[in-house]
């Protein structure tokens, strides 16, 4: 299953570089993509895991950038 | 230009001026005539420094916890804390204070062009006004079902993909084919989303759901577009990772080794201040990526859209270009183009022909009645009969007329006959089982197809090839009037595939094959090239699946458009990635031989940033020549 989800106040591109590699990194997921320009998160992952991977990802983004926010 | 700032910004401008007022307290007030005047002095920039600094430091804090250990506001909090250990409490408030500007500058500048690059975009259509038991209602157009009418009024978004059965009116497509001529909308019409009713009310029975609608699926693939990296951008995601630690040990080195050696320890833990300054590779990392959008944006805009900036890139060193002739560089609508009478008048033998197809429904003789374009009257026509892959036959006014290929009427007539130059499907006419003379029927150029040729050309694509299913006539004769270097006709799609890779191989290692087909019947052939462009992208699913670049308007001159398009952002992204790097290097040589200090090298950080940023925006602006 592949989503996407919006996110706010995402603003370094480094950050969402670092974002994206550490979320890549979560088992389960195949591919996943942090944009910097479409303030995007796109994931891409097993039905059966997604919603662990998904929290698993939310976390990951607070680490890199505390200020940054998801919305589900 | 009205400025507006989020609220993040504004929070950032607050502590910039707070900052900035005490600071010049600092500076103004002369501490020497105080007791304990440096420990006042002290306290003071520390206030100023906590007011402008304080959310960076405990940002820093976090980011330590959380394991990044190399975060640029980690970085700069131990350059200023550097800076007041070594006494220059003035410069550690200084550095802090430019730091947030040129932060706020970022973040404006992004901001800003993330905006005027969506905006280009901005083809979503807010409501749909659907038609329940009549009574208009406007809903969002997710709740329209396929089959409901709504009706369009003039300046408004047409929001839904469907059938106009009502009314008539003319379509802006500007918005997304780039084409500027508006197309007439009549009962029986395509309508297609994303388009603006000009001039009359119309109702459209609707064909798709918004999410199937043409307007949603091009909003989804420009949006994608981003997740496809460009080389470049990949390159420099790999070198940011490296860059700060590398930074950073020359700076511990810069610190310890001379210090050790000279004993002049507040010297040169000084100017290793000045590398942790510039060590965040943010002007790299954001350029970057907002140069090769703002590309797909341009693109965008004049009717091309790419699925990725890898695409993009790889378009800028395209050397083959490989062409599907039907659809591509020809309309793939036959006409008669020539009409060749013996002993008979022109109009005689196009009636005569006309009549005889009257009962098929060829293509063939759909173009032949047009070109009649009167009314056939049936009356006129008895003993109608078609020899399968050969020809028809029937009598008109009672003289019986023979129509076909040139073995069929041979066999009719006992003689054989010839088309002079057959570029094209040749129909020949017999009366009474005497040879009366053909009829050329042959598709026609696209009015572009010339100018594009001419146009890659001088965007020094070195081959031209064209690849097509047509009888080696009608392709050697489009070949030779398009001045195309090569020409391979009579071919199965396998065959297409076969003589890509083959093409292929024979361009340069850098150089990259394009393949233009219209998408249908093409699609093994669009995924065997380097980059596969689709024409007809508007209200053709099959194109816009397959292709990695879709050209909405049937133009084959945009390709060279999209080439230019390539490589002007491709120029941009490289003069940000030399301008950041020199300006670094050079700010990293002068800090280390002591000529700049902390300031310039904030510059070096932040001012680079805005700059490359104001650079990459320019790749929006493409100006069709």
């Amino acid at each position: 299953m592949k989503k996407t989800y919006a996110l706010r106040d995402l603003d370094c591109a480094n950050c969402a570089a670092k974002m994206e590699a550490a979320i890549k990194k979560i088992d389960g997921v195949k591919d996943a993509t942090v944009s910097f320009m479409t303030q995007k998160l796109t994931i891409d992952a097993d039905d059966a895991v997604f919603d662990a991977v998904l929290k698993k990802a939310v976390k990951a983004i607070s680490k890199v950038e505390p200020d940054c926010e998801v919305i589900l | 230009m009205a400025v507006k700032f989020s609220k993040k910004q504004k929070r950032i401008l607050r502590r910039i001026i707070t900052g900035f007022i005490i600071f010049i307290a600092g500076e103004l007030i002369p501490f020497e005539a105080f007791p304990y005047g440096n420990i006042i002095e002290l306290a003071v920039f520390m206030g100023a420094y906590i007011a402008a600094g304080g959310a960076v430091l405990v940002k820093a804090g976090k980011n330590i916890l959380n394991g990044q250990v190399f975060d640029e506001n980690f970085l700069m909090c131990i350059a200023t804390i550097g800076a007041f250990i070594v006494g220059e409490y003035a410069e550690g408030v200084e550095v802090m204070l430019f730091f947030l500007v040129g932060e706020l500058f970022e973040s404006y500048a992004v901001d800003k062009s993330r905006r005027s690059i969506s905006g280009l975009m901005d083809i979503r259509p807010d409501s749909a006004r659907v038609i329940r038991d009549g009574v208009h209602t406007e809903v969002s157009p997710e709740e329209v079902k396929t089959g409901e009418i709504i009706a369009v009024y003039p300046g408004e978004r047409i929001p839904l993909d469907g059938i106009v059965v009502s009314g008539s009116s003319s379509a802006d497509t500007s918005a997304m084919t780039g084409e500027s001529v508006p197309r007439d909308l009549n009962e029986g019409d395509n309508a297609l989303s994303g388009c603006i009713n000009l001039n009359g009310v119309i109702e459209i029975k609707v064909t798709k759901e918004y999410g199937q609608s043409t307007v949603a699926r091009i909003l989804e693939l420009v949006e994608n577009s981003a997740s496809s990296k460009a080389k470049t951008e990949n390159f420099i995601t790999r070198f940011a990772a490296v860059y700060t630690p590398l930074v950073v040990g020359l700076a511990a080195a810069l610190a310890l080794i001379p210090s050790i050696i000279t004993g002049e320890w507040s010297v040169w833990v000084y100017r290793a201040l000045t590398f942790l300054v510039i060590s965040c590779p943010c002007a790299l990392v954001i350029s970057v990526p907002l140069g090769f959008f703002g590309g797909i944006g341009a693109a965008s805009s004049n009717g091309i859209l790419i699925k990725g900036s890898n695409y993009l890139e790889a378009l800028a060193d395209a050397e083959t270009v490989v062409m599907d002739k039907t659809g591509t560089l020809t309309k793939g609508s036959f006409e008669v183009s020539e009409i060749c009478p013996i002993d008979i008048s022109e109009e005689q033998l196009l009636e005569y022909a006309a009549y005889a197809e009257n009962h098929s429904s060829h293509p063939i003789s759909v173009s032949l009645k047009r070109a009649y374009g009167r009314k056939i009257d049936i009356s006129r026509i008895s003993d109608a009969a078609e020899t399968a892959g050969n020809g028809v036959s029937a009598k008109v006014d009672g003289v019986l007329i023979h129509a076909g290929k040139s073995a069929y009427i041979s066999k009719v007539t006992g003689k054989s006959c010839t088309a002079a130059n057959a570029h094209g499907t040749v129909v020949y006419v017999s009366a009474d089982n005497k040879y009366i003379g053909y009829i050329l029927i042959s598709d026609q150029l696209k009015e572009d197809s010339e100018e594009a040729v001419s146009q890659l050309r001088s965007c020094g694509v070195k081959q031209i090839v064209m690849l097509t299913g047509d009888s080696d006539g009608a392709a050697e004769y489009t070949a030779a009037r398009l001045k195309l270097d090569k020409v391979y006709s009579e071919l199965l799609p396998d065959e297409k595939v076969s003589h890509v890779t083959e093409l292929k191989k024979s361009t340069s290692e850098k150089g990259k094959l394009i393949f233009v087909g219209d998408g249908i019947n093409d699609a093994p052939v669009l995924t065997c090239a380097d980059i596969g462009i689709a024409m007809g992208g508007l209200g053709s699913d099959a194109a816009i699946e397959a292709a990695d670049v879709v050209i909405m308007d049937d133009k084959p001159s945009k390709i060279a458009d999209a080439m230019k398009i390539a490589r002007r952002t491709k120029r941009i992204v490289t003069q940000n990635i030399i301008f950041a790097l020199g300006v670094k290097a050079a700010v990293l040589i002068l800090g280390a031989l002591g000529i700049t200090g902390m300031q310039a090298a904030v510059f070096a950080d932040v001012g680079v940033s805005v700059l490359a940023i104001l650079n990459a925006v320019r790749a929006l602006r493409y100006k069709r020549t």
